[in-house]
């Protein structure tokens, strides 16, 4: 078995090390090691985006990212969208438009969708379905998640603050 | 109960911000996968490549001696249970099975079938383990289909397995139900217009995001606990006891956020095995199921067989229907069958008609419940043909049903006449939405309407209202949240007490902290623990009236509690708040709590209507669904929003198994399609806007009206699908999924002039 | 999974050491969205991973109208979306590239990655067929251009030998009116692998709409990828109307040798090779027409 190495990385705007295996995930990383369990583990195979975790900027599956690869880079999970003013504009909007269910696609979803705002502040529906493709829900039928995007990239447009 | 239809709602129907909504968007609320505790082991299970074998032999010697197992468990170390059924939710449970489907004994029956299970100190270890277990395999011939499985001199499962009709011959068929009502010959004589069509679809999956999961500690006192993401802590308790062998009473589940269940986490898979395990080591153990293992080995519901005749004169009147259908029990029995024929004319009068219905099993996993199970292959099969015979007599597809539908006082396939239903509102009420109205246009575009009908059960809820000092109150209860329903229930208490919903705190607690509340599933949340939370905000109402009549020197009956206010008839200048009279609870007697345990029976049924419309690739075949809504009669909706919720994800389930969703095996018997690259769900790209309508149809003998509302949904739209198609394309396809594939085969046979009807259906 | 090694070399000639010292026990890894899922389903059981994405000669993406595109092995797809020349003079490999997994799997796959998993139906394989891409491949004894037909052997088998890299795709710039297109067939409209997938790239010359070149890429037709040659010949020289189109359609049918699986049948994927094929063809060639002259 090799040898854990210790991982150096910006989590969440903060430095962080942990030690892993070279064969866990960064998911395991995180949930496991670093007990963030706001990503979660849906199909290890990177076709269910309930894993999702913005790293430098892009939106990864964890699940297919090698912990030891955090090493240096930028990461971003759900724990760290709200700030200490509050909810993040599209975690509110999930809230208003009903937009989860069993919610535990809602990480998932919630980094995808900022990710893509941050990138693409007015997305057209189609552009955020498309977006967003990568991350299954099997109880909302996406509807009012979709209107949540679009009502959240409308309210970031007008000048609301966003954490 | 006295029934509150028509009262103006203060809290009921209003859309607050559900109380659990932060906890969930910021990642801190914890599912089953997210439990950790220190010391904690891991434990992976062992499953079988093959389809159908005996076990000669387990050799876990090598497995044990890996560094890091702490230990190895197969079928022996679990009681051999007798074949004796116990009740867990809606459907009886065979005991036997049922340990037998966690940890095969003699045999395994198919590719996945759990046989033996390690723990480790790491969840990669365990599953080097795994690998070190030798097992010898006698491989038999797999059976696959229904067909297969009742063909005479078919391979047997099930040495044990007998039914009725056979007598004490060995066989794969575990029950024959018949249903009849007139005469079924008589009645197809005075048809104008006869259909006949075999129906097949496939075995699909609920397809939860989330895993099956379980967390157990065994102590030294011999208690244990198990934190797992169920449907239902109460079904878990009783049937790991049986599994595990430990008393019930010394088994407490703590229930976690649930990440999707539909019907396929009301049973156990892991519960038992991370318990024995436990118990064996000392030290709690998690254990998580993979994706692969969840597609192999848990309880996708039944692919299906049916043949179905209906005829109707030609004004459009249903004369008669002869169903004969066939489900795949999986490995072990219990598909159903029974429910598919109990719903399959459900929504009809037709006064001559026979249904047989065989529960048959096949080397394939045991099958679960998924959201109103049974009723969307039988809906496949009838909606269709229903929609065939509206066009032939001309007839538009919501006039012809509205011309046939059910109402108060028409009668079941089985069971009492129906009281008050919504059924032909919800047609009414599909003419007249925007989507109905609106013109389709184009070549290869196609509208389809089907109609679905499933029961809602009642069972066994318990509630209780803590009151605050400060005016608010919590609310604890059983029912597991799977979609939202514990704001709902918040808001019912919150309407009694006359307060907001954010001011009652709602909690689903685990097995000791409330009474025995049966699972969530069979759309009874609303409607049973709905009433019980009801009845539980009166009791604590109550007991607010008796203070106040104590300190008013009244009589309990001359006081009033009206929003949120206590008065008296006999002096208007005395009123007091709830928050002001919570400032009194202490100098009255104490805290107050009020408490309700209910087992509700005779709930009335949900019906659904769902439109599409679909545009076909005619050089591919693959469709495109452009529109789509789905009416139904909710009763009284309490939170819209989770209504419209539970519509549209149905909706979605549906639509996805209409298009790509089935289980592929080949002819060893293995599935092929493990993974969700190849079990194919709808992504947001794949479905547009799903536009809801609610109906509301008071549900007589309900405090507030309201109908469950969580599975009715997912019955019409794979005939919607089909029939959305049949107008597109001429096309009657009589094979689910319309994968294109099937239906390119269909449409380049029918263009080169192929006259046969099966080649025409795709198959 | 099982247990490994994790090495991240910072250059090439670092890289090509560990392979040579490791040899049929080590493999590469760019994007890993397919290696990873390998390992754990123990499809393939490598002691050592070599990551290759932190060697800055792999992560270049360079093009110019006088070189055309040098396109690093290691470059995640999304790039290639995000670059205003690939979107504008590669549409169609750009588009491949857009339409692999989902966004999340675009952030981390590369197209060279994809091209050494020799599946017959990686996405972005036909489209570089189309635009005659060659592999420069860097072994011990040198270095040597494959191109991207001749990649891949069977299914999951490369021409790489176990100490050998790829280190880039090279394309040449394109001429005058010419362009490239990508189709696939998927069920869903995202997420799947592709159950036919062509490539195709033609240059028109304006003067009499005749086409000069024409290239067509097949996926997911046979074990490997395939450059339908005779298809492709038979537009050079033509007027692309619907007849021509539908010769090379008919063409591309005849080369694919389609297996059924559990995302097709053979019959399904041979009637769609020729559909796909005469969409793609009309879609390049509507592109070439209106491509400016550069």
């Amino acid at each position: 078995m090799a040898k854990k190495t210790v991982i150096e990385t910006t989590l969440n705007g903060e430095v962080t090390e942990f030690l892993c295996e070279p064969r866990e995930s960064l998911l395991e990383a995180l949930r496991d090691t670093l007990g963030l369990t706001g990503s979660k583990e849906g199909c290890l195979t990177g076709d269910c985006g309930a894993c999702t975790v913005v790293i430098d900027g892009r939106a990864a599956c964890s699940c297919l990212v090698f912990a030891v690869e955090a090493q240096g880079k930028k990461i971003e999970t759900i724990e760290g969208l709200a700030s200490r003013e509050g909810l993040h504009v599209l975690q509110q909007k999930f809230l208003e438009h009903a937009s989860l269910q069993c919610g535990i696609c809602t990480p998932g979803f919630l980094m995808s969708s900022k990710a893509l705002l941050d990138r693409n502040p007015n997305p057209t529906e189609a552009e955020i379905r498309y977006a967003l493709a990568g991350n299954l829900c099997r109880c909302t039928g996406y509807d009012k998640i979709v209107r949540a995007v679009v009502d959240a990239a409308k309210t970031l447009n007008s000048g609301a603050r966003a954490a | 109960m006295a029934a509150s239809n028509g009262k103006n709602f203060k809290v009921i129907g209003t859309r607050p911000i559900r109380h659990d909504g932060v906890d969930k968007v910021t990642g801190r609320a914890k599912y089953g996968a997210d439990y950790a505790f220190p010391d904690m082991l891991f434990g992976k299970m062992l499953r079988s490549p093959y389809a159908h074998a005996r076990i000669k032999s387990i050799n876990t010697d090598k497995a044990k001696a890996l560094p890091g197992v702490m230990a190895v468990m197969t079928a022996a170390d679990l009681p051999d249970l007798p074949d004796r059924v116990e009740s867990a939710g809606e459907a009886p449970i065979n005991v036997a099975h049922l340990t037998q489907n966690l940890m095969a004994r003699d045999k395994v029956l198919y590719n996945g079938h759990a046989l033996a299970a390690v723990c480790a100190t790491s969840p990669h270890i365990a599953e080097e383990a795994v690998a070190l277990i030798e097992v010898d395999y006698e491989i038999l011939p797999p059976v696959m289909t229904v067909e297969e499985a009742m063909k005479p001199g078919a391979t047997i499962l099930l040495p044990n397995l007998r039914n009725k009709e056979e007598g004490d011959k060995q066989t794969n068929v575990a029950s024959h139900l018949q249903f009849k009502r007139g005469d079924v010959a008589e009645g197809f004589k005075s048809a104008d217009y006869v259909v006949e069509r075999e129906f097949k679809t496939a075995m699909v999956h609920q397809g939860y995001i989330e895993p099956h999961n379980a967390v157990a500690m065994y102590n030294s006192d011999g208690k244990g606990t198990i934190w797992c993401s169920t449907q239902g802590t109460f079904a878990v308790r009783g049937l790991s006891a049986a599994v595990a062998g430990i008393p019930e009473q010394d088994i407490k589940v703590v229930p976690a956020e649930i990440g999707g269940g539909f019907g396929g986490k009301l049973t156990i898979y892991l519960e038992p095995i991370a318990l024995v395990f436990s118990k064996m080591t000392g030290k709690p153990v998690k254990m998580v199921m993979s994706r692969a293992d969840v597609l192999r080995a848990t309880g996708p519901t039944s692919g299906s067989t049916i043949r179905c005749k209906m005829g109707c004169t030609k004004d459009g009147k249903l004369v008669a229907a002869q169903v004969w259908m066939a489900y795949e029990a999986g490995a072990y029995p219990g598909s159903p069958v029974g429910a598919g024929a109990m719903t399959i004319i459900a929504p009809y009068v037709i006064p001559n008609m026979i249904i047989d219905a065989y529960d048959v099993v096949v080397n394939r996993p045991k099958t679960a419940a998924y959201r109103a199970p049974g009723a969307t292959n039988a809906a496949m099969a009838s909606e269709t043909i229903i929609d065939e015979l509206a066009e032939m007599c001309g007839i538009d597809p919501a006039d012809f049903r509205l011309q046939n539908a059910v109402a108060e006082g028409a009668a079941q396939t089985a069971g009492p006449p129906y009281k008050k239903i919504g059924f032909v509102e919800t047609l009414e009420a599909l003419k007249n939405t925007p989507h109905y109205k609106s013109k389709l246009e184009g070549p290869y575009r196609g509208r389809g309407v089907a109609s679905g009908f499933w029961f809602n059960i009642g069972l066994q809820s318990s509630a209780v209202v803590n009151l605050h000092g400060d005016g608010t109150a919590s609310l604890v209860i059983g029912s597991i949240d799977i979609g939202g329903t514990r704001a709902a229930q918040a808001m019912v208490a919150a309407e009694v007490l006359g307060i907001g919903a954010l001011d009652v705190r709602p909690q689903v607690a685990d097995t000791d902290t409330i009474g025995y509340t049966d699972v969530t599933g069979g759309s009874r949340t609303a409607v049973t623990t709905g009433v019980a939370v009801f009845q539980a905000a009166e009791d604590a109402v109550r007991q607010l009236k008796e203070r106040a009549a104590k300190l008013w020197e009244k009589k309990p009956e001359e006081i009033a509690y009206t929003d949120g206010v206590l008065s008296t008839a006999a002096d208007p200048s005395k009123k007091l708040t709830l928050k002001e009279i919570a400032k009194q609870f202490a100098r009255t007697g104490g805290p107050i709590t009020g408490r309700a345990n209910v087992n509700v029976r005779g709930v009335g049924p949900s019906f659904a209507t769902t439109c599409v419309d679909v545009e076909v690739d005619p050089d591919t075949g693959k469709v495109k669904i452009l529109r789509a809504t789905c009416v139904q009669d909710v009763g009284k909706a309490l939170h819209p929003s989770y209504v419209e919720g539970q519509i549209q994800g149905g909706t979605a389930q549906g639509i996805g198994w209409a298009l790509n969703e089935e289980y592929v095996y080949d002819d060893k018997g293995i599935l092929r399609n493990f993974g969700l690259l190849d079990y194919r769900m709808p992504t947001c790209l794949d479905l547009p806007e799903i536009e809801t309508v609610l109906v509301e149809v008071p549900a007589p003998g309900h405090p507030i009206g309201s109908r469950g509302v969580g599975e009715v949904p997912i019955v019409p739209p794979v005939a919607a699908v089909a029939n959305a198609i049949a107008r597109a394309t001429g096309i009657r396809m009589e094979v689910a999924p319309m994968s294109p594939p099937r239906l390119l085969k269909a449409l380049l046979k029918k263009r080169n002039g192929a006259d046969s009807q099966a080649a025409a259906a795709g198959r | 999974m099982h247990a490994i090694n994790y090495e991240a070399p910072t250059t090439v000639d670092q890289a090509l050491k560990l392979l040579a010292a490791h040899g049929e026990k080590a493999r590469a890894i760019c994007g890993g969205t397919d290696l990873i899922i390998q390992l754990r389903a123990g499809v393939r059981r490598p002691e050592h991973v070599v990551d290759l994405k932190n060697i800055a000669d792999m992560r270049k993406l360079s093009f110019s109208l006088q070189h055309g595109l040098r396109l690093g092995a290691a470059v995640p797809a999304i790039e290639l979306h995000e670059s205003a020349d690939m979107r504008r003079y590669y549409p169609g490999l750009t588009e491949a590239a857009h339409l692999i997994g989902s966004l999340q799997i675009q952030s981390r796959a590369s197209v060279g990655g994809n091209l050494c998993n020799g599946s017959p139906a990686a996405d972005t394989t036909p489209a570089l067929i189309a635009l005659a891409a060659k592999g420069r491949v860097v072994g011990p004894k040198g270095e040597r251009m494959v191109a991207a037909e001749d990649f891949c052997v069977s299914p999951g088998r490369t021409v790489l030998n176990p100490d050998e890299l790829l280190v880039d795709l090279q394309i040449a710039a394109p001429s005058g009116h010419s362009s490239d297109a990508y189709l696939r067939f998927i069920p869903r409209n995202e997420m799947d692998i592709a159950v036919v997938g062509v490539g195709v790239a033609v240059t028109i010359d304006p003067a009499d709409d005749r086409c000069i070149d024409a290239r067509i890429g097949l996926g997911a037709v046979g074990p490997t990828p395939i450059f339908a040659k005779e298809a492709s010949a038979t537009l050079v020289g033509k007027k692309l109307d619907a007849a021509a189109i539908d010769k090379a359609a008919q063409l591309a049918i005849a080369v694919s040798s389609p297996i059924d699986d559990m995302r097709g049948t053979a019959e399904f994927r041979r009637h769609v090779v020729g559909v796909l094929t005469r969409r793609t063809l009309a879609i390049a060639i509507e592109r070439a027409r209106s491509a400016s002259s550069r």
